[in-house]
């Protein structure tokens, strides 16, 4: 095992609503969902019609650019609507589940068996292919490369994260079995990379594969962190990352000859009384989530992955490809008397030493707050630039990287290290921004200039 | 209280409409915005992005720094009254400690109301212009000005700088944040130059009353050690401008601005460590320079400036470093301005984009190699 590496920078948000390790009955879900907007910088070709039957693992769209990657269906059911934004943009593939579970069956055999070609043709058919991300830029890996390494992060510091010790319990075939396939693809370069907090009893430790040890706040659990430190992205440079979850659903392939994407959910957040766990597939519905009870008498956001990152979804919404999270915020309260100027204000939670509130957390469990959505503060002009670095344990300058993408600057942009983030990466800049700058869609727009220009 | 905020934002709501887009007061919309989001805290939620924010935003970061001048601006007050009363008249016969403070008060006040009007004045018509909201940056550069001019200054005169230092030295780069040099610095070297009848020479830091202040007369040859204690320049008790001549209380400005983090105190130590190993070249011992003028005060409160100071940590020891040296330098070499931290602070903040660009040249450079290591 490689030496330890440990981040001093970064922040823990005291968010309270953490998910208790229990793990609720699962749930049917009258209606799932596909999202081509889970995935960044997909042009999706649309494979179904409304009303065609399918089965789990039968395909729903294509990549346009790439058609031979297939996004399949978690479920078996009806094709019921196809929902389209503005200009037709295909947003969504509602299907209503037929309640036999059919599912495509493809071939068990052993990775060791098959030929790499071979490998791959089964992962982009069975729909597992989007479960691999690649760097830079944080999309879809692409069917023809060969990345330097694959890298996965075996825990998660976001606020309120799913403990993976806990919710991978139970995974160890699929996990281990997800590895023999990948060490297929990128022979000898499958890294995994634990935290120093990861309990020794923990699945992953007694896996086979290549580890390194992380320890510090979050950000520390980003891949893009970790990778930063252990092969650094340059121009030209590509290393796929993937979740413990995305690993298993590939074991799973193998194992089971079957795409199954069910995960454990931590169901988390402020607005809610009852937290927990719970076991289910991509896309579900989260009004089928009643055994959570939410706060009464207040708004709440219902955001699918973490606070940070995650998408606001709403009630009715469902859950992402992704994600193995859902946060239920209270959307803000109402607004407060001179709020800069108390001197207290014990309730709401700063980073910054301006508010003596960034004592609490010292008191532990109790000290924790309900952060709400409020942005708390308008937005300003660049002021406070240096305050970024401070919570981003990574050797690049943030705000002249951000400026650098509002000036358009191709050139800087690289120098700068745009190939080493994504915007999760600098979620915590924005976090604690007095400025209230959108950092992190600053940063989607700088790579979506990248991808543009380097085409 | 609760239902008081209730009240406030009833009424807010009730008149919004008048200020907004199509309202009958729309060309005040800048102006409602700013006093609405002074008075309650914006209830405008995450649109996307992180869900949840941290509460800390550029208005509190700004009431900090104010807090921190408070010590300055009050002992400036009384010292006003003091240096005032001591001109008159044999120390014996100084009158209590509320009369000086009170005279002092009367003096004072004026400058700040001065500088707040005309700065803030500019800085809503300007965001009215541009239809932007009014930045709080102005909150720290209002306070600042009082406080490095000579309190016997012409009230016109202030009033000019400020809206030099407001349109030339800010607005004209594209407002907070964008300026090169400090504003409040800026405003001074304005009077500096353009007025040195009132601020040049021997009369530069008499406050209209007493003699030449220490740094002053010490630049014309006078063996200070001799005429003035190195206890009564560190506690303050000395002429000079309104809020630089108590390094105590700017000791107190710097333990809150280094506590909550607003100022970087690596600037701070770098630029003492750089003004003291270039004093060792001259005959005056180094502590004297460090409570003489404007040394401290530009230190602390100055040189610190977020926008215009660098934004790399190694960048800020070398700024810092290079201020205090050439603080110095210019008292030991320069005879023509006594003063050399307003300069030299000016001059850095040329460099601040520079030393910056140099720090990324040199970051880009090792992180290259890096990356190539690890192909």
């Amino acid at each position: 095992m490689d030496a330890c590496y440990k981040l001093r920078k970064g922040l823990d948000i005291p968010l309270r609503g953490e998910a208790l390790t229990m793990t609720y009955p699962s749930i049917s879900s009258p209606l799932y969902e596909l999202k081509p907007t889970d995935f960044r910088q997909l042009i999706p070709k649309l494979l179904v019609r409304e009303g065609d039957p399918v089965m789990a693992g039968s395909p729903v769209f294509c990549d346009k650019d790439h058609p031979e990657i297939l996004f399949t269906s978690p479920i078996s059911g009806t094709v019921k609507q196809i929902v389209r934004g503005e200009k037709r943009k295909l947003i969504g593939i509602r299907i209503v589940p037929d309640g036999r579970n059919d599912r495509v069956r493809f071939p068990v055999t052993s990775p060791e068996e098959l030929d790499e070609d071979k490998i791959r043709e089964l992962l982009l058919q069975s729909g597992c292919w989007p479960l691999i991300t690649r760097r830079p830029y944080g999309t879809l890996a692409l069917p023809g490369e060969t990345p330097k390494a694959i890298h996965i992060s075996c825990f998660d510091t976001a606020p309120l994260a799913p403990q993976y010790d806990y919710a991978f319990a139970g995974e160890y075939d699929s996990l281990q079995m997800g590895l023999r396939v990948l060490d297929r693809l990128c022979p000898g370069k499958v890294h995994l990379v634990l935290s120093s907090k990861t309990s020794i009893h923990s699945v992953f430790r007694r896996l086979n594969a290549t580890f390194h040890t992380f320890a510090g706040p979050h950000p520390a659990g980003n891949p893009g962190i970790q990778i930063h430190h252990l092969y650094p992205l340059g121009k030209g440079h590509v290393v796929w990352t993937l979740t413990p979850m995305g690993l298993s659903v590939i074991g799973r392939l193998f194992t089971d000859g079957t795409f199954d994407t069910s995960r454990m959910v931590a169901v988390t957040g402020p607005a809610l009384i009852k937290t927990g766990y719970i076991k289910c597939p991509a896309g579900i519905q989260i009004s089928a989530l009643k055994d959570f009870t939410r706060k009464k008498d207040v708004n709440i956001r219902v955001v699918s992955g973490n606070p940070l990152t995650g998408d606001t979804i709403g009630e009715e919404g469902f859950l992402g490809f992704h994600h193995q999270q859902v946060t239920f915020l209270q959307e803000r309260s109402s607004r407060e008397l001179l709020g800069w100027a108390r001197p207290l204000r014990l309730k709401k939670f700063s980073a910054a030493r301006t508010y003596i509130s960034y004592l609490v957390p010292l008191l532990g469990k109790t000290g924790r707050f309900n952060l709400d959505t409020n942005l708390n503060g308008g937005v300003r002009a660049f002021v406070m630039a240096g305050d970024y670095q401070k919570v981003l344990p990574m050797d690049l300058f943030v705000s002249l990287l951000i400026k650098a993408i509002l000036a358009s600057d191709i050139d800087k942009m690289e120098k700068l290290g745009i190939y080493e983030v994504i915007p999760e990466d600098l979620a915590l800049c924005e976090f604690i921004c007095p400025s209230k700058i959108e950092i992190q869609d600053i940063l989607q727009k700088g790579i979506d200039l990248m991808i543009k220009e380097m085409q | 209280m609760r239902a008081l905020e209730k009240r406030i934002e009833k009424i807010v709501e009730k008149i919004k409409p008048a200020f907004s887009k199509g309202g009958r007061f729309a060309f005040l919309h800048s102006t409602f915005d700013a006093f609405e989001s002074f008075l309650l805290v914006p209830g405008t939620v995450t649109r996307k992005g992180s869900h949840i924010r941290d509460c800390n935003d550029l208005k509190r970061v700004m009431i900090v720094v104010v807090i921190a001048l408070a010590p300055c601006l009050l002992f400036g007050m009384y010292n006003t009254g003091l240096q005032h009363f001591l001109a008159m008249g044999p120390r014996s016969e100084l009158p209590g400690f509320f009369s000086l403070f009170w005279y002092g008060f009367l003096k004072v006040i004026p400058l700040v109301i001065v500088s707040y009007a005309v700065g803030l004045g500019i800085e809503f018509t300007i965001a009215q212009i541009r239809g932007h909201e009014v930045n709080e940056g102005y909150l720290v550069t209002g306070m600042l000005i009082p406080l490095i001019v000579p309190v016997t200054i012409p009230l016109w005169m202030l009033a000019l700088a400020v809206a030099f230092a407001v349109l030339i030295g800010k607005e004209i780069f594209g407002g907070t944040g964008m300026n090169i040099w400090n504003p409040a610095l800026l405003a001074r070297a304005f009077l500096f130059f353009s007025y040195p009848a009132y601020m040049t020479g021997d009369k530069v830091w008499i406050d209209g009353f007493t003699g030449a202040t220490p740094l002053a007369a010490w630049s014309e040859g006078t063996v200070l050690t001799d005429t003035h204690s190195w206890t009564d320049m560190f506690l303050g008790f000395i002429p000079g401008s309104v809020g630089e001549t108590s390094v105590v209380c700017i000791l107190l400005g710097a333990v809150i601005l280094i506590y909550t983090g607003v100022a970087s105190w690596k600037i701070m130590i770098s630029c003492i460590a750089g003004a003291a190993l270039t004093g060792l070249l001259g005959d005056l011992p180094v502590h004297y320079h460090l409570v003489m003028g404007g040394f401290a005060f530009g230190c602390v409160f100055m040189a610190t400036d977020p926008v215009t100071s660098p934004q790399t940590e190694t960048g800020k020891w070398i700024y810092g470093a290079l201020t205090g040296a050439l603080t110095v330098t210019i008292r030991l070499f320069n005879p023509g301005y006594p003063e050399g931290m307003m300069l030299a602070i000016l001059l850095m903040n040329t460099f601040a984009p520079l030393i910056d660009h140099t720090v990324v040249a040199i970051n880009v450079k090792r992180r290259m190699k890096r990356i190539a290591a690890h192909g």
